[in-house]
């Protein structure tokens, strides 16, 4: 699960990080008072949208020449001319997409005066299973240019959690990122924090690109971005009512409630598949037989019918959707419970399109049996293979 | 011969008493007389867990601990189908009771809880295979998770991957060309885990019983590189076995979560075709589609 930036500096905060002082406006007649509460004499605006990317970003309503969703201000008057021009609008960068996204939140922030710009991660280190700071001098810019260009500018320095971070690992961040002085101090205190936060809260990644050092010598988290682990978030309450919904595809809001892993993607064929594995592989062979699909949803392990149904629904809400191909290899899943919950969705919502079935596995001959007693017009499939060919095919007929 | 169980094993169940683990211990015992020899439940120590496999009803008798459980029975294994919220315990449970082999098939425990499971499974000789899988099966001999016995044949073929339903395919594909299998294993699919692919290759290219060998990866992390370099490193030392590999989630779309918590692509890393040209360069054959991979081994095995 994503935040705003604005949210993930105040869990921050919380734990006792440098940030700067802002406020989070929803409309532009709150901009003035929310930068009067700030010291000035420089605010910054930036659109809070869950992509990054926005200081180079372009409002598609707004001129080509206008300025991008990070903005300066050096009075109150632009404070406010700012907030009107972006509020409402659609910003769209390099990770949004050609849709873009429309910016609803605004964070003012205190300005601040820039020496230099650091890059600080945190995330979990799969090779050795560790949690793992990333570090290096290149802030402020897209971090994976730099492993590529100049990997050697870049220190993954992972944490073994019986340790934490100790001295001697904090001392080799602030060696890598060249700090001295007042922010060598701020560094020995910030690198322990941030940790803490990071394990405590159960985050997945937390950026900070830049980490800044200002001109009056300290440490400041001037941008943050922070992801959380979705399995984690039933301990953290307080993490889950900061979730934003209007950045999420309805359909996938939708697929969370009944604990779906659903991924829209843009073909016309939808995929019901048990499995992860299976699921992305069932994409891959339609798009082997020249089709696309319109999803990537796996409904786990131990699905009860309302969960199928819910799925089914889901996919059949699509408009996109000209056929649909359930791929099931029961293990902890049993077929008969799919066959129940296909047939429950079909029963309420109908059938328009063509919908191939492939079951095995787990009680696989009563699945069949559900299928073939129900009266449904499905196309039965063999195998995989058998199953893809038969969708495509019945899809281009179709259409 | 085949890797990791076989007809002596014996297994305790952690959330036995529960809807998953009952239905899939029946499963289990009905597999062969696969040794299901205890449940355990911190409140129902001393009681007795009844299912019904094959029509029958048997009992396992449920202990307090891990500890108890494994004194009173031999235990050499253990399985945990304990909920997300619990199974770290659970695992660390089975390794201060000194379990030498854990599977855990609960999907959805949080990253944080397994990097502290691994920093105590390093400090063991505990081996954990998962969590976030469907465990392994010898065919006819020990059936430990939730694979369906049924589309096993005991055979030659010793099968590894990271997901769950793409080893059933591996398993009913080599079993339709009646290669069979010696052992099939799932790594499972998130990122923090107890066993990785090169364990399990390891044991594939020492067991007598696996003559070939099939590699399932998909898209994210860099375990399938590794894999592939450390399989081009023994084949320099002249251990080989044929061996075909399938790379799922070529068509998915880059820095999305796929599912399993380990799918995903970032920063131009973990991405299927880096995977699948690792495994050709180690002389893996790749197949193209997940429909064909007992077809492609098949292919391979004649030209051998």
């Amino acid at each position: 699960m994503n935040i705003h930036e604005y949210q993930a500096k105040a869990v921050l905060k919380e734990y006792g990080a440098p940030v700067a002082e802002g406020v989070a406006i929803f409309s532009a007649d709150e901009a003035e008072a929310a930068a009067k509460s700030l010291p000035g004499p420089l605010w910054v605006v930036k659109s809070q949208i869950h992509a990054g990317g926005r200081g180079k970003g372009k409002f598609k309503e707004l001129p080509a020449e206008s300025k991008g969703g990070v903005r300066l201000a050096f009075n109150l008057d632009e404070v406010t001319s700012h907030a009107k021009e972006m509020l409402g609008n659609t910003l769209v960068t390099a990770q949004t997409g050609d849709a873009g996204k429309v910016v609803n939140r605004l964070y003012i922030e205190d300005g601040a005066d820039i020496e230099r710009e650091l890059y600080l991660s945190l995330l979990v280190d799969r090779t050795c299973g560790q949690v793992a700071f990333v570090a290096s001098t290149e802030g402020g810019m897209d971090i994976e240019e730099v492993a590529h260009n100049t990997p050697e500018k870049i220190l993954t320095l992972p944490i073994d959690p019986m340790a934490g971070v100790t001295e001697e690992k904090a001392a080799a961040l602030c060696d890598t990122l060249e700090l001295t002085g007042a922010a060598r101090e701020d560094g020995m205190k910030l690198f322990p924090i941030l940790y803490k936060a990071f394990v405590e809260k159960d985050m997945a990644l937390l950026e900070i690109n830049p980490l800044i050092v200002m001109k009056d010598g300290h440490l400041r988290v001037l941008d943050a971005k922070v992801s959380f682990d979705g399995n984690a978030l039933f301990r953290h309450d307080d993490i889950v009512a900061l979730r934003d919904k209007t950045e999420e595809d309805e359909k996938e809001i939708e697929a969370s409630k009944y604990d779906l892993a659903y991924v829209a993607l843009d073909g016309n064929i939808g995929c019901m598949v048990n499995g992860a594995g299976l699921a992305m592989a069932t994409m891959d062979i339609i798009k082997l037989y020249g089709a696309e699909p319109a999803n990537f949803l796996d409904v786990g392990g131990g699905a009860t019918k309302e969960k199928v149904t819910a799925a089914f629904k889901i996919i059949t809400s699509d408009p996109n959707v000209k056929g649909i191909l359930v791929n099931i290899f029961g293990g902890i899943m049993r077929c008969d419970v799919i066959a129940e919950g296909v047939l429950a969705a079909v029963k309420e919502v109908g059938l328009s399109v063509p919908l191939v079935v492939r079951l095995e596995g787990t009680n696989v001959e009563l699945g069949k049996k559900i299928i073939n007693e129900s009266g449904m017009n499905v196309i039965p499939a063999d195998d995989l293979d058998d199953a893809a060919q038969k969708i495509v095919a019945a899809v281009k007929e179709a259409g | 011969m085949s890797i990791l169980v076989n007809k002596d094993t014996k297994v305790i169940v952690q959330g036995l008493t529960g809807k998953t683990g009952t239905f899939h211990t029946e499963q289990a015992l009905a597999y062969y007389g696969t040794q299901m020899v205890a449940g355990v439940h911190p409140k129902k120590g001393g009681t007795e867990w009844t299912g019904n496999v094959a029509g029958e009803e048997k009992s396992v008798p449920i202990f307090a601990s891990v500890k108890e459980a494994k004194e009173a029975t031999g235990a050499n294994a253990s399985v945990v189908y304990v909920p997300p919220a619990g199974a770290a315990a659970a695992i660390i449970e089975a390794i201060d009771a000194e379990i030498p082999f854990i599977v855990c098939i609960t999907e959805g425990i949080p990253v944080q809880d397994m990097v502290k499971v691994k920093a105590r499974l390093d400090a063991s000789n505990s081996r954990l295979l998962g969590p976030n899988c469907p465990g392994v099966l010898t065919p006819e001999e020990c059936k430990i998770g939730i694979m369906p016995g049924s589309i096993f044949k005991k055979g030659s073929v010793g099968i590894v991957s990271r997901s769950g339903t793409l080893t059933y395919e591996a398993v009913f594909q080599t079993t339709q060309e009646g290669l069979g299998q010696s052992t099939a294993v799932g790594i499972g699919g998130d990122p923090v885990k107890g066993t990785e692919f090169i364990d399990m290759l390891d044991m594939f290219l020492d067991d007598p019983e696996t003559e070939s060998i099939i590699m399932i990866g998909e898209i994210g992390g860099s375990a399938e590189e590794e894999a592939a370099e450390w399989i081009q490193e023994q084949a320099k030392k002249g251990r080989r076995k044929p061996m075909v590999g399938f790379i799922a989630g070529r068509t998915a779309p880059p820095g999305r979560t796929m599912g399993h918590a380990g799918a995903v692509i970032s920063g131009g890393k973990g991405g299927a075709e880096d995977k699948i040209a690792a495994m050709e360069a180690a002389g893996i054959r790749v197949s193209p589609s997940p429909a064909k991979l007992g077809k492609t081994l098949v292919e391979l095995l004649e030209t051998v």
